[in-house]
């Protein structure tokens, strides 16, 4: 079920360009709204990047595309991460983060479905996404259409019912279309996910609940590359893939710090203390 | 109504094949016709409410046409929150087909009286609220539930209501029916309640009280026109609803003839169920004797307010 890969070890991987300057945007985005889930996001890209840069299938230019494939970002409020590669990819200008929850802005602190070009399901309120991609991946195979879906959801958000709802129905229908990927970050606003409310073992819950599961480490680009190109895993079954990340990933005084959660107020001396960690970490 | 509903969601189904229904749990011979003649658009899901319609919002947004049917008070409180994100907030094509609304299952308990579904919805921005009167009136409304934008709650009857609305109305959703004029008071309705609304006509008439009624079977996007155009022309509206004073069609109406500001003021008074959970069992109709949504307590209401006008 595991790969060879140190799975505890994802503050081992250092970031490359791509990976700081992806955080760099969302750091421009946070400096002009002032605010924003910063551990959320920075322990996203790296899923996010493997995904967009060389898994998914989509046209920016033409953003519902019938034959794309769909991203759900369930954990929305790691949404700045998806607004940098949507505006990296050309979904939207790179401006538009500049006016990040600005009143006339269509970046919000949570992604709109039908506002944000790109944004698949509007997502906020945890446990609805994988749901929504359970829709999506049912219809396809009652249509016979070969797209696929990714479902990203959060390791505090599996404590919602819904998702485990939702994981039944995805076995029960044999949704091989549609993948789960856990930012399992370990860390929730309260705490450790063991101390608020342990998920483990994680890996044996998602297989019982009918998921071919995978692990990986969730900063590792290559690594996330080839478990998702193995996706469908196996026929008629869903998968799971538990993305061992690091909350707040790229910059020290991040990693790991509660306080970087949902950080408001952020003054233009954090903001360049993000960005020159950026630049030389 | 109930059969009503679901053979037309049948009929709807072989019409229109983006139409799929998704049952949570039903009776094991629900719509078998639909399941064997055309699987690919028939569901049986778990008992899983929330999932249930998230996930018709995901087929919404596919193209599908989902109706869902369940028990009303499950389908409305326990998964509030996908409805009104899920379906509200994407405008989703989703359909709720609820059964047991308002005081049907008596013999249940309060965990199966639905009688806070319409003033919960009223409050999701793009939500359409339906409440015929009988089957008749179902099937009418159900045929134009296929071109709704959004989603659309059913709110479904015990079954087996007389036939009281007409077919040589018309009957268009968003559109409230003038099922009979009178110029000395007025009786807004919605729902089964309509019976009893007519029945108080005919006998308030008897007592030469003219009366007239408003049928107000779609409650969202309500027909303010309609209804402020009718209040206009009597000195006495009543309401009756099964369903809670609070938030319901009396509380729709009462928003209407208040920003009126008629002068004379009108007289008005409302016919619920109070801020309570029933406290007993039995049957629909007694159960709604407790809380005097009967049409002889129409009569006394009207009476009285028209006596007080005199």
């Amino acid at each position: 079920m595991t790969t060879a890969i140190s799975l505890t070890t994802p503050d081992a991987i250092a970031l490359d360009r791509r990976s700081k300057e992806l955080r760099k945007m969302i750091v421009r985005a946070i400096a002009a709204g002032r605010r924003g889930h910063v551990g959320a996001a920075f322990s996203l890209v790296e899923i996010l990047r493997a995904l967009y840069d060389n898994i998914l299938k989509y046209d920016p230019a033409h953003p519902r595309w019938p034959d794309r494939d769909r991203c759900i970002l369930s954990k929305g409020h790691g949404c700045l991460a998806l607004y940098a590669l949507l505006a990296d990819k050309g979904f939207f200008p790179a401006a538009e983060l500049l006016k990040f929850c600005a009143p006339d802005g269509i970046l919000g602190g949570h992604p709109e479905y039908g506002k944000v070009p790109g944004v698949e399901a509007s997502t906020g309120s945890l446990g609805h996404g994988l749901s929504i991609g359970v829709g999506f991946a049912l219809n396809a195979r009652l249509e016979g259409q070969k797209h696929r879906v990714f479902v990203i959801v959060g390791d505090g958000e599996c404590s919602e019912g819904s998702i485990w709802e939702a994981a039944l129905c995805a076995a029960k229908h044999r949704l091989d279309q549609l993948t789960v990927l856990v930012d399992y970050n370990k860390q929730q606003t309260y705490g450790t996910i063991a101390e608020v409310q342990g998920v483990e073992p994680f890996a044996d819950k998602w297989a019982a609940f009918g998921f071919v599961v995978r692990e990986v480490n969730g900063h590792d680009v290559s690594a996330l590359t080839a478990v998702l190109s193995e996706v469908p895993c196996e026929a008629n079954k869903p998968t799971a893939i538990l993305c061992h990340t690091i909350k707040g990933k790229g910059v020290s005084f991040t990693e790991g710090n509660l306080g970087w959660h949902h950080k408001s107020k952020v003054t233009q001396a954090e903001a360049e203390s993000l960005f020159a960690a950026l630049s030389t970490e | 109504m109930r059969k009503t509903s679901l053979d037309m969601v049948y009929e709807l189904a072989k019409r229109d094949s983006r139409v799929i229904f998704i049952g949570s749990d039903l009776g094991p011979d629900t719509l078998k016709q639909l399941k064997a003649e055309l699987p690919g658009q028939f569901l049986m899901e778990g008992v899983s409410e929330a999932n249930i319609v998230s996930m018709a919002a995901g087929l919404a947004m596919e193209g599908r046409i989902p109706y869902i049917n369940t028990i009303a008070t499950f389908l409305t409180r326990r998964c509030y929150e996908q409805i009104v994100l899920d379906l509200g907030l994407h405008k989703t094509k989703v359909r709720l087909i609820a059964s047991g609304g308002g005081l049907v299952y008596a013999p249940l308990g309060p965990t199966h009286l639905a009688i806070d579904d319409i003033a919960i919805l009223r409050a999701v921005p793009h939500m359409t609220i339906l409440a015929p009167a009988d089957a008749a009136e179902m099937r009418r409304l159900m045929l134009q539930t296929l071109d709704v934008d959004g989603p659309v709650y059913i709110r479904l009857g015990k079954g087996g209501d007389p036939i009281v609305s007409r077919d040589d109305l018309p009957c268009e959703i968003g559109k409230a029916i003038e099922m009979r004029e009178g110029c000395d008071a007025l009786i807004v309705t919605t729902g089964i309640c309509l019976q009893l609304a007519l029945d108080a006509a005919v006998e308030l008439q008897n007592r030469c009280i003219s009366t007239g009624v408003l049928h107000v079977h779609t409650l969202k996007p309500l027909d303010s026109s309609a209804i402020a155009a009718s209040v206009s022309r009597v000195p006495i509206i009543v309401t009756i609803e099964e369903h809670t004073l609070m938030g319901g069609l009396g509380s729709a109406v009462a928003e209407i003839v208040a920003e009126a500001g008629f002068m004379p003021a009108k007289r008005f008074k409302r016919i619920g169920i109070p801020d309570v959970f029933p406290d007993q069992y039995g049957s629909q109709a007694s159960l709604m004797a407790r809380y005097d949504i009967t049409s002889e307590r129409l009569i006394a209401v009207v009476q009285h307010l028209h006596e007080a006008h005199e």
